[in-house]
């Protein structure tokens, strides 16, 4: 599995129209990621990490080029087939956590179970391990609102990882945490990419998190204009 | 899922409580508003019906031209030919002669002096015959305050107010003062056995209830009467029936140029009723329709809030990989379930208020002083079989419509903005 193609992204270009012109958020991008990757894409704002994230989490199509997502091409699918895909095989974590408030912890980290149909013991094993990766067991039965930021943004992090996805998208996730929380978070990334080879591919431009990657793709204006193996 | 989707519902108030709050109060004054206007009519129509109009009448032209003013000179003759032939043609009604008449009722004492005068409006029914049920039908029995109900020729009910007013006891003497059918004056003297309070205003201000066969001759009316009324058996206006009935009479009698002949006339014909029910119901729809469109804004609004308030929710939702129709039909079932809930809620309290104002009613006496409109002074609510759901289906549907409006937003949602959205 490992060093296998998870993602290939073949000169892909993603236009938004304003008005009577159209501003390219991407501008030929090529990227290959492999399974395992802890990969993130760098650049200041504007520079297209986002969309790409979008494109490759099949939350957006491309206006060119093409994104296959474990041998999906992006562009073939409909919504329901993306909204699959996404169920399936890809884990979200998001700047601001965005756990259900009336929800426990629990709740919230079963919710993609849910989804996925999983029957109730299964669905409790794996919640539980999830909590027990992020050790957060003794805050399941709490709400988000007794959570503290960390511990919000672990929750979050479990969420994304119980239905163990071969890839994880994370969204500038330690832009809210002050640098004890950040690192936290990212160490539990880390070991779980390792220990699950969970792709992780991060948008950021923060320093704390930039030094924990194995691989950092450099984008500018639409562009990846440097892609460095840190390993 | 759907379990958790309750449990969700059920500890957000504002997803659950607030809007069942909403349907439940907008269903409960949707049922009270409709059954007290139906109640009110239904009141309206029994009283005017029992008192004075029937389901249908029958009178001379010549009487029906001038019925305000009780011409007993112009009332009916050949009674019992006709009682017999509308009892062998229309079965389905029960016919009964009346004669209404006002008068002078004057009070002796000991002397034989007037000790009191009072004017009155009388009520001759036929309330010895064995197959009469005018007695049931004027509620006689409940309506007695003092004394007893007549049981036997020359004894009457007067009306307690008038009693109270002339200071006449049970088993005093009074002489009717009034004008017989040949227009001579009419002398007639009856025993009070008895008081009532009919809860009608009209009846109650100065009412004198005979039989009729001593008001027959009393006022010269053998084999005659002011007027035949015919009762529904089942006890219900029916108008297309009563319709039907009065076109079949009146076209036996439709050539004739004599003013003696009998015209029959539904309870709508007379004293404006059917301009007054039409009215009336028209302004109960408009308050009806206004309350349910105003429980519709305020139910569509409930859902566009929600939609608004559940935005970040939903968003999560469509990232973690939940389909956007699975989202819409959550949405919807959950709305379905808070229609239904609130409904349900709304109903049954707006049932029981409907029922307390059914059984003890609003008094209104005071405004029906002066009122000379056969209406009760208690209005009352009816539960009817439409006040179990006139406010349960739009209660439920405009839940429904408004989350169904309110959902569609979320398949306008680009999934492409979700990170900034999410962001926030």
């Amino acid at each position: 599995m490992i060093d296998s193609k998870i993602i290939e992204v073949n000169n892909l270009i993603k236009d938004y129209s304003m008005g009577k012109q159209f501003f390219r958020a991407l501008n030929g991008v090529n990227l290959s990621v492999n399974t395992g990757d802890f990969c993130g894409l760098v650049g200041p704002s504007g520079s297209g990490k986002t969309t790409l994230l979008n494109i490759i989490g099949a939350l957006d199509n491309p206006t060119g080029g093409d994104a296959i997502v474990m041998d999906k091409s992006v562009n073939s699918l409909n919504h329901k087939e993306a909204a699959k895909l996404r169920n399936e095989s890809i884990g979200f974590i998001f700047q601001t956590y965005n756990l259900l408030p009336v929800y426990t912890v629990f709740e919230n980290v079963e919710f993609p179970l849910l989804l996925l149909k999983k029957n109730k013991t299964e669905r409790e094993e794996s919640v539980m391990r999830a909590l027990e990766w992020v050790g957060l067991t003794d805050k399941a039965n709490s709400k988000p609102n007794q959570l503290s930021g960390g511990e919000s943004q672990r929750v979050a992090v479990a969420r994304a990882m119980v239905k163990i996805p071969r890839i994880v998208l994370a969204d500038e996730p330690t832009a809210n945490l002050d640098a004890a929380n950040s690192h936290n978070i990212l160490k539990t990334m880390q070991r779980l990419n390792l220990e699950l080879k969970t792709t992780f591919i991060f948008a950021t431009h923060d320093e704390k998190v930039i030094g924990y990657l194995r691989r950092k793709v450099m984008l500018n204006d639409g562009k990846v204009i440097d892609d460095i193996n840190l390993s | 899922m759907i379990r958790f989707l309750i449990k969700g519902m059920l500890r957000d108030h504002h997803r659950s409580l607030f809007p069942i709050i909403v349907v439940a109060f907008g269903v409960l004054l949707t049922t009270i508003v409709y059954s007290f206007i139906d109640g009110d009519m239904n009141d309206l129509i029994d009283s005017n019906a029992r008192f004075d109009t029937g389901h249908l009448k029958i009178t001379t032209r010549a009487y029906d031209n001038l019925a305000s003013q009780m011409p007993n000179d112009l009332a009916l003759t050949g009674l019992e030919k006709l009682m017999q032939s509308l009892n062998n043609e229309y079965p389905g009604y029960d016919w009964t002669a009346r004669i209404k008449f006002v008068g002078l009722l004057d009070m002796p004492d000991e002397n034989g002096e007037t000790k009191a005068q009072n004017p009155v409006f009388g009520l001759a029914v036929d309330l010895f015959s064995k197959r009469s049920n005018e007695k049931e039908r004027l509620n006689l029995g409940k309506s007695i305050v003092r004394g007893k109900v007549p049981e036997k020729p020359g004894e009457i009910l007067i009306s307690d107010e008038l009693a109270k007013k002339m200071d006449t006891d049970i088993g005093h003497s009074v002489t009717l003062l009034s004008t017989n059918s040949s227009g001579a004056m009419a002398v007639q003297n009856f025993i009070v056995c008895g008081t009532v309070r009919f809860g009608i205003t009209v009846m109650d201000r100065g009412a004198m209830i005979t039989d009729l066969s001593d008001m027959q001759y009393a006022l010269d009316m053998p084999n005659g009467a002011g007027e035949i009324l015919g009762f529904n058996k089942s006890k219900f206006y029916l108008p297309a029936d009563a319709e039907k009935i009065r076109i079949n009479f009146n076209s036996k009698f439709i050539n004739s140029d004599d003013q003696f002949s009998p015209i029959m006339l539904t309870l709508g014909d007379q004293n404006g009723l059917s301009e007054y029910l039409q009215y009336a119901y028209l302004i109960g729809f408009l308050i009806v329709g206004i309350f349910l469109l105003a429980m519709s804004i305020v139910l569509l609004n409930t859902g566009l809030m929600s939609g608004i308030r559940r935005y970040g929710e939903v968003g999560v939702r469509l990232a973690l990989g939940e389909a956007k129709d699975r989202i819409y039909k959550s949405i919807l079932y959950e709305s379905i379930f808070i229609g239904i809930t609130g409904s349900v809620i709304g109903t049954a309290l707006g049932l029981a208020i409907t029922w307390y104002l059914q059984e003890y009613g609003i008094d209104i006496s005071e405004t029906l002083r002066n009122s000379s409109i056969m209406m009760p002074n208690l209005i009352r609510a009816k539960i009817s079989f439409t006040s179990f759901y006139i406010g349960f289906i739009p209660g439920l549907l405009a839940t429904t419509i408004g989350t169904t409006f309110s959902g569609i937003q979320i398949f306008k949602r680009q999934t492409a903005s979700l990170f900034k959205e999410l962001e926030v």
